[in-house]
């Protein structure tokens, strides 16, 4: 018994296919997966542009751009 | 693997993708490099996030959907049949050999060999919009292009089976048109939503350079590509094949490396062609450009982005000549298209991508002419006007169209560009200030200590 399906190496390699762990919940992965890429994309959109919205409150007025803009 | 033979050229295979793949990094590091050198100070690290971040976004996307892509989709579908669901599901993400098999060692490094192409594809479009685009944006526009719409072209035209290589004759050995072009086009798509950066054209609506912050990184960076351009294009051949195994016309017994539509080629053409069409590019781009090291780099990758159709069999002068030829016009095209839609494309990704990937289809279209396209019977030979029909498809309705799309989406909910006042400070100034008067403290702190208190 494993996770592998492989519990001892005295087997004729040729007969082996996917040695991977819990095959069969491939499915399972393949939508949590999703999710997490899914997830990612809005939270850190919405993270970049509040991070946006805070630079131009706290940094945005002139004499920090125009300083900004002389520094570069 | 049932005997040593079969054990070789199996281990020889992966390896030999693997390889590919390692190599093809650098083309990575390179854009990297490139598109920080070429931005501004005040945009450097975020210019580099934007850049690195569609490594793992398109990865993972060519895992879940884009390799299944380019098994279902060679027939249009319904053009030459329909989707084809044997070999699609063999290579969906839920397959056992998209993962440890030791029945299958080869679709790893196979899988891995298109997604560096992928990549290639995002990345191309990423240094043309540097320095006013959201990078939430740039990452969703990342994967259309990286797992979408390139991955699609790859099916029609890239694909033993493609049906473009079937009814046009399409021929695009090393990716002119499958990558260069439609990466190209996808750019020019979103430059044309998204705008120039602030400052680029003077209320007269003349060109301002904007000069790379360090022209040194920027050249470094194309040299970067070239040395990862190698893994690209021996990437694009199978490196050895029975004529049994490929299963068509050819008849005898003699082994030989193919292009990915099964037509033999060999890697001492390819370095031929390589090397001598990078020449012909950077020759060109030092003349056309008056000796401007950007564009003599440039030229180089354009020279070879053109003649990369046909760089499978072309004579290694004829690849120097077309090289040369496709450079200059793209060079050319760059400064009209700028001044006539004011488009500021700020890498020149558009014309040594776009531009030259399309001419150079053209260009193999009649080099090329009545060769065929695949040993397998009933195909169309190589062709002008397939080419030509293919140049279109991929600059025009795999690449333009869906950037030009989708960006207007994302403009439509406000998601495109950066505000104003964001990108006249840079979009690094935050952070820089705050890591300033982080550093400051720790400086105030240690004098203190030093101080005895």
């Amino acid at each position: 018994m494993s996770t592998t399906g492989v519990s001892s190496w005295a087997v004729d390699l040729a007969g082996v296919g996917a040695i991977y762990p819990f095959q069969g919940m491939e499915w399972i992965l393949l939508i949590i997966a999703l999710a997490f890429w899914i997830w990612w994309h809005i939270t850190t959109f919405r993270m970049e542009l509040s991070r946006q919205n805070e630079k131009v409150k706290k940094y945005g007025d002139s004499k920090n751009i125009i300083n900004a803009i002389e520094n570069d | 693997m049932g005997n040593n033979l079969d054990a070789l050229t199996t281990i020889f295979t992966e390896f030999y993708y693997w390889l590919t793949v390692a190599l093809m990094f650098l083309i990575h590091v390179g854009f990297c490099m490139y598109e920080v050198g070429a931005s501004r100070r005040r945009n450097h690290m975020h210019t580099l996030l934007k850049n690195s971040m569609l490594i793992p976004l398109v990865t993972i996307t060519f895992f879940f959907f884009g390799w299944w892509i380019y098994w279902a989709l060679p027939n249009g579908p319904f053009i030459t049949g329909g989707i084809e669901w044997e070999a699609a599901n063999a290579n969906a993400p839920v397959s056992d050999i998209m993962g440890t098999n030791l029945s299958d060692r080869i679709t790893g490094v196979f899988w891995a060999a298109f997604l560096l192409f992928s990549w290639t594809a995002a990345s191309i479009v990423s240094g043309s919009v540097i320095e006013r685009i959201n990078s939430g944006a740039f990452w969703i526009l990342a994967v259309l292009i990286g797992s979408g719409a390139w991955i699609i072209d790859a099916a029609w035209g890239w694909h033993y089976a493609g049906w473009m290589v079937q009814i046009l004759g399409y021929h695009d050995a090393y990716a002119s048109g499958v990558i260069h072009a439609v990466a190209g086009g996808f750019a020019l798509g979103v430059l044309v939503v998204l705008g120039p950066r602030l400052g680029k054209f003077s209320a007269d609506g003349k060109p301002r350079d904007i000069l790379p912050h360090n022209p040194w990184l920027v050249c470094v960076g194309l040299f970067l590509i070239y040395t990862g351009f190698w893994g690209f294009y021996v990437a694009c051949n199978v490196p050895l094949i029975s004529p049994e195994g490929i299963g068509g016309e050819i008849t005898g017994e003699t082994w030989t490396a193919t292009t990915i539509y099964l037509t033999p080629t060999t890697l001492g053409a390819i370095t031929f062609n390589f090397l001598m069409s990078l020449s012909g590019g950077m020759m060109m781009g030092y003349f056309a450009s008056k000796g401007n090291a950007f564009w003599t780099y440039s030229g180089g990758l354009a020279g070879i982005i053109t003649a990369s159709a046909g760089n499978d069999l072309y004579h290694p002068i004829q690849a120097m000549i077309i090289g040369g030829v496709g450079t200059y016009f793209a060079y050319k095209l760059h400064y009209w298209v700028e001044n006539k839609f004011k488009i500021d494309d700020a890498v020149g990704a558009v014309a040594v991508h776009g531009y030259a990937g399309f001419i150079g289809l053209v260009i193999c279209g009649f080099v090329l002419w009545g060769h065929p396209s695949s040993p397998y019977e009933g195909y169309a030979t190589i062709n002008p006007l397939g080419n030509f029909i293919g140049a279109i498809i991929m600059f025009g309705v795999l690449g333009f169209l869906p950037g030009y799309i989708a960006s207007k989406i994302l403009h439509a909910f406000g998601l495109l560009r950066i505000p104003k006042e964001v990108e006249l400070m840079g979009l690094d100034f935050g952070t820089a200030m705050e890591e300033e008067a982080a550093a400051r403290e720790v400086r105030e702190a240690e004098i203190a200590m030093a101080n005895g208190k």
